[in-house]
């Protein structure tokens, strides 16, 4: 391939991804007629409604990645530790939720914990939201995952595990100190994720009827002209913010051990 | 309703203490993952009474129902075909085409980016980029003269959604490829010229050949990806175009198909799919790995 045609394609493609970004972008900034404002903005920061459903989502982005951190950083360490002949079976799990569609899953959610059911959660607005966060969880479960289990890989786990048990720790105390500290960019870089995926999630809240940020940009798009392209940049920003926070702490890191 | 049968108690307890680790791990997938999914597989297969039935799939062989998963199919294969092929280029362009080092980290974090960017956002992007005030249209009207809608197009339609799923598809395809193109050896190369091949024939006889199963391992697995994608389906068009996700989504808002077990066998279809083109995938990954490490 010549070089001609390999900037030639590279531009081309850059070009099908900067243009829908840059017309969202004009719209959102084109609410005043004759010239760009930021009109839309206001008009959605002001929206009491934007203010519920994001803190909404924020709320249940920091609890899913505290519950999914305390689900997988202990299950992970004692895989490599106890159980490693379990490792390919556990990590095949994990990667269940990108098969099975979670539409389908929040389906088997909605009929298996409905209110007749032996476990009656969507009976409740707080067994709703945990049965949400339970979901993103599970949406997440491949990422946070898989990021736990490769800083795990860069430490030596037993030796650690060993050497802080005869000083006299305890589980809790080499989870705590001794692993998590030393996983600890491995599982920020999944909780980002984390973070970005439950912000813009829409499926599973839209289904359980929570408030959440997804379905509430749907609702906008349905019912405003310039709104919906403000909160769809917000969103945008949101991601890349995340995705550029995961590169910030893992080059951070890079730099700490060359260090050393 | 019906109750589902719990799953065999471990023997191993007593025996080995170390299972007890893993258990509420095991304890929350087999709650919020395995059940929830086998509920929907088994009420697939039950009428409303609990007894076992096939009625639940047949009902599935009906004219609109069938449309429905065909134009899914149709939608999920193009956006992987395309999507392969111009993520392909695109990865080969930067890994092989002699371009700065320095494009390829900011290009990776941006597919890493992209590829996450799916949903509701995504759908108005391209409202405001190819809808019929958008950004592109109206660009395309006033300078050009070219009426889209005239020609026929219109995002609320098969090619505008397959437009639309290539802003995911694309970066997932470049993320996966470029590790595979990075494993192409330069001795590869250099043998094939030393015994006369020309650059068409050593990416017709050895670098083709060992991407393939990647190629179409990733294909696969892109399929799935456009199969299951629900938001951006429904922000796009409502309920104007009949895709599965759209009428499941429907069907478990509304019981628009006005029979709950042909809303647990739509669901199961679609597990179906996506779980065979992820069998596909994981086992041409596999195979890939044997010339790729």
């Amino acid at each position: 391939m010549t070089r001609a045609a390999s900037w030639a394609i590279l531009l081309l493609g850059l070009t099908y991804f900067i243009l829908p970004l840059l017309g969202m972008i004009e719209f959102s900034l084109s609410m005043r007629r004759g010239e760009y404002s930021f009109d839309a903005y206001v008009a959605v920061l002001g929206d009491p409604q934007f203010r519920q459903t994001f803190s909404y989502s924020v709320m249940m982005a920091l609890l899913t990645i505290v519950f999914g951190m305390l689900l997988v950083v202990p299950t992970a360490f004692w895989v490599r530790l106890k159980l490693p002949h379990l490792r390919p079976v556990i990590e095949f799990i994990t990667l269940l939720p990108l098969v099975i569609p979670a539409i389908v899953v929040v389906f088997g959610y909605i009929r298996l914990y409905n209110t007749s059911s032996w476990l009656p959660l969507t009976g409740s607005v707080l067994g709703t939201n945990l049965l949400l966060m339970f979901g993103y969880a599970t949406l997440s479960l491949p990422y946070m995952y898989r990021a736990v289990d490769t800083g795990l890989r860069t430490i030596d786990v037993t030796t650690l595990t060993e050497a802080a048990q005869s000083l006299g720790a305890g589980w809790i105390t080499i989870l705590g100190r001794i692993i998590l500290p030393n996983v600890l960019v491995a599982v920020l870089s999944g909780a980002f994720v984390t973070f970005a995926i439950v912000m813009g999630e829409f499926t599973m809240a839209a289904l359980l009827n929570r408030p959440a940020f997804g379905p509430y940009l749907q609702l906008m798009g349905a019912n405003k002209a310039y709104e919906p392209f403000a909160l769809a940049t917000i969103a945008f920003i949101i991601t890349w913010a995340c995705m550029g926070l995961i590169q910030l702490v893992t080059r951070f890191t890079k730099h700490d051990k060359a260090a050393r | 309703m019906t109750e589902q049968s719990p799953p065999p108690p471990r023997r191993t307890f007593h025996l080995n203490l170390n299972w007890l680790g893993v258990m509420p791990f095991a304890l929350f997938v087999l709650l919020f993952l395995v059940m929830p999914t086998m509920k929907i597989v088994v009420g697939a297969f039950q009428r409303p009474d609990g007894s076992f039935t096939f009625a639940n799939i047949a009902g599935l062989f009906t004219p609109s129902i069938l449309s429905s998963y065909w134009i899914s199919i149709k939608i999920s294969v193009s956006s992987a075909a395309i999507g392969c092929l111009i993520g392909f280029l695109m990865a080969a362009a930067m890994v092989l085409g002699g371009l700065p080092r320095g494009l390829r980290s900011p290009l990776m974090t941006f597919s890493g980016v992209a590829s996450n960017f799916a949903g509701v956002p995504l759908a108005f992007a391209f409202l405001a980029t190819l809808g019929p005030l958008g950004l592109v249209t109206v660009f395309l009207r006033t300078e050009f003269g070219i009426n889209l809608r005239a020609m026929g197009f219109n995002i609320l339609s098969f090619w505008g959604l397959t437009i639309t799923y290539l802003f995911f598809q694309i970066p997932l395809m470049i993320l996966i490829v470029t590790p595979a193109l990075d494993g192409l050896k330069r001795e590869w190369r250099e043998a094939a010229s030393c015994l006369g091949a020309t650059g068409a024939q050593y990416w017709r006889m050895v670098a083709l050949p060992i991407l393939f199963p990647t190629i179409l391992g990733t294909f696969a697995l892109l399929f799935a990806n456009a199969f299951g994608a629900v938001a951006t389906a429904i922000a796009l068009t409502g309920s104007s175009l009949n895709i599965v996700p759209i009428m499941l989504f429907a069907q478990i808002r509304g019981d628009v198909l006005g029979d709950p077990h042909l809303g647990y066998a739509m669901a199961f279809g679609m597990i179906l799919v996506t779980g065979l083109a992820n069998v596909v995938y994981i086992v041409l990954r596999m195979r890939s790995e044997r010339w790729l490490k």
